[in-house]
């Protein structure tokens, strides 16, 4: 790989693939790759034909647990994997008048996890209003996935851990590695100083701390074209490293694996690493994690309140395979009688010991 | 024939190697993947052993392997080029030590 391709990445990568018209903005181009080339010529076998072997296809939801919403894809960072494609540049956020669907929806779902995430969903103008009216609805684990730096982001941002706290939200916040140059080479120079800050306030208030009811979760995801390790191992190395050079405290790591779309998709073709990954991932199948991958248990809905199986097949644009298909029409038993949309990314939710928003699941 | 004598597609085929002596291919694998498991050493700990051995042996396939396999444990590139040294010294230590059979000899040939 020359270094100009590089360098190429790391410019572009300060706007989304959108906003610099790139071929991959285009989900449909992005499902003709992972359509195509290996898995056309045969020699890689198509996600669908895997868990067929195991008797596994169509694959089909369990019991609702984990109603995922995408508040919108506007970020302050412009990380280089990010699934989502989200950054500064992106104006696509949830207005209040589908929050108030969602919320109908919250109060009644059989889900016990509501799962915020973006962007950065913090800059939703509506956000606060809608983590208010939502943690009333009682759900048993509110998750907001927060990246951080954006509680330093801004002066608006900064009591955003007090906010938390107060509405006792499950912060879940990325963390590429322990150290700075791993960290800020994925997400961005001076992420890693202004992530490791944003830890210490949220340890402050009372989060990560052991014995606290106030849970601080990290996502480790890899920061190149490789899959994660075993997650104790790796919780066991964060934690180590995170207190003795910073005091930091946090309770788990979920190890999340990178899939093929997006800008990681674009990372992949770019520096050469789509084939050998794709081998990576499809080597590492296991049908254990096929049981328990999470779009069997989860519904994701996006910022216009369309719905999904995952937070990927939302980026993809693989909307629910159900009559119901938007949030307005929400009717969770007909929703539980679908089968779910697969596609050869699904491969980075079964390889190893799987990965789901939650770490791993075998 | 391949053009090249290592073929990095290759090392995705290992595993094959049991097509032809199952048995023994077998015993191979079992071997290898209980040596790298979490044990007095932890995996990652064998991790930098495995890089250091497979540049003493220089080794393309294994140098390929460990190298992903580390960054797979968040291993830093600070401590997998320790490792490298640490074989490296070993190696040129070798050689260096002979150094004393050369002295030796020499020693004993000259009045």
């Amino acid at each position: 790989m020359g270094q100009s391709i590089l360098t190429d990445i790391k410019n572009a990568a300060k706007k989304s693939l959108k906003a610099r018209h790139n071929e991959l903005a285009d989900t449909q181009r992005q499902m003709d790759i992972l359509n195509g080339g290996l898995f056309a010529d045969g020699e890689l076998p198509y996600f669908k034909d895997k868990i067929a072997q195991t008797g596994q296809f169509p694959l089909k939801p369990k019991k609702l647990e984990v109603l995922q919403i995408n508040v919108g894809y506007m970020c302050n960072q412009v990380c280089e994997h990010c699934h989502v494609d989200a950054g500064p540049d992106r104006k696509e956020i949830m207005t209040r008048d589908t929050m108030e669907l969602c919320l109908e929806v919250i109060r009644n779902t059989g889900a016990h996890t509501l799962d915020l995430t973006g962007g950065a969903p913090e800059m939703n103008p509506d956000f606060r209003w809608f983590v208010e009216e939502a943690s009333k609805a009682g759900i048993k684990d509110f998750i907001v996935r927060s990246n951080l730096t954006i509680i330093l982001a801004n002066k608006k941002y900064h009591d955003l851990p007090e906010f938390f706290k107060k509405h006792n939200v499950h912060v879940v916040s990325s963390m590429p590695h322990y150290t700075k140059g791993k960290t800020d080479k994925q997400r961005g120079d001076g992420v890693f100083d202004k992530s490791i800050q944003a830890l210490q306030k949220l340890n402050e208030v009372g989060y990560g701390m052991p014995d606290s009811d106030l849970r601080l979760d990290l996502v480790y995801n890899p920061s190149g074209a490789f899959l994660p390790s075993d997650q104790s191992a790796m919780e066991r190395d964060f934690k180590k490293a995170l207190k003795a050079d910073f005091g930091i405290e946090f309770h788990n790591l979920f190890a999340i694996t990178n899939l093929p779309i997006s800008r990681f998709l674009d990372y992949l073709i770019a520096s050469d690493n789509y084939e050998d990954y794709m081998y990576a991932l499809v080597e590492a199948y296991n049908p254990a994690a096929v049981e328990k991958v999470m779009c069997t248990n989860t519904i994701s809905v996006s910022w216009d309140g369309w719905l999904y199986d995952c937070d990927f097949n939302q980026m993809l644009d693989l909307k629910v395979a159900s009559k119901v298909k938007h949030i307005k029409d929400y009717n969770e038993d007909v929703l539980n009688d679908r089968n779910i949309v697969i596609s050869q990314h699904c491969y980075g939710c079964t390889a190893g010991a799987g990965s789901s928003c939650q770490g791993t699941v075998a | 024939m391949a053009d090249s004598y290592y073929d990095p597609a290759d090392l995705r085929k290992f595993g094959n190697i049991t097509e032809w002596s199952e048995e023994l291919g077998t015993k191979f694998f079992d071997y290898y993947g209980k040596v790298f498991e979490e044990g007095a050493l932890s995996a990652r700990e064998k991790s930098l052993i495995a890089l250091a051995v497979a540049h003493v042996v220089k080794c393309p396939y294994c140098i390929d392997a460990y190298t992903k396999d580390g960054l797979q444990r968040g291993i830093t590139k600070e401590e997998m080029m320790e490792a490298v040294h640490a074989g490296a010294a070993i190696e040129s230590g070798a050689t260096l030590v002979h150094g004393v059979m050369m002295m030796n000899k020499y020693n004993k040939l000259s009045m």
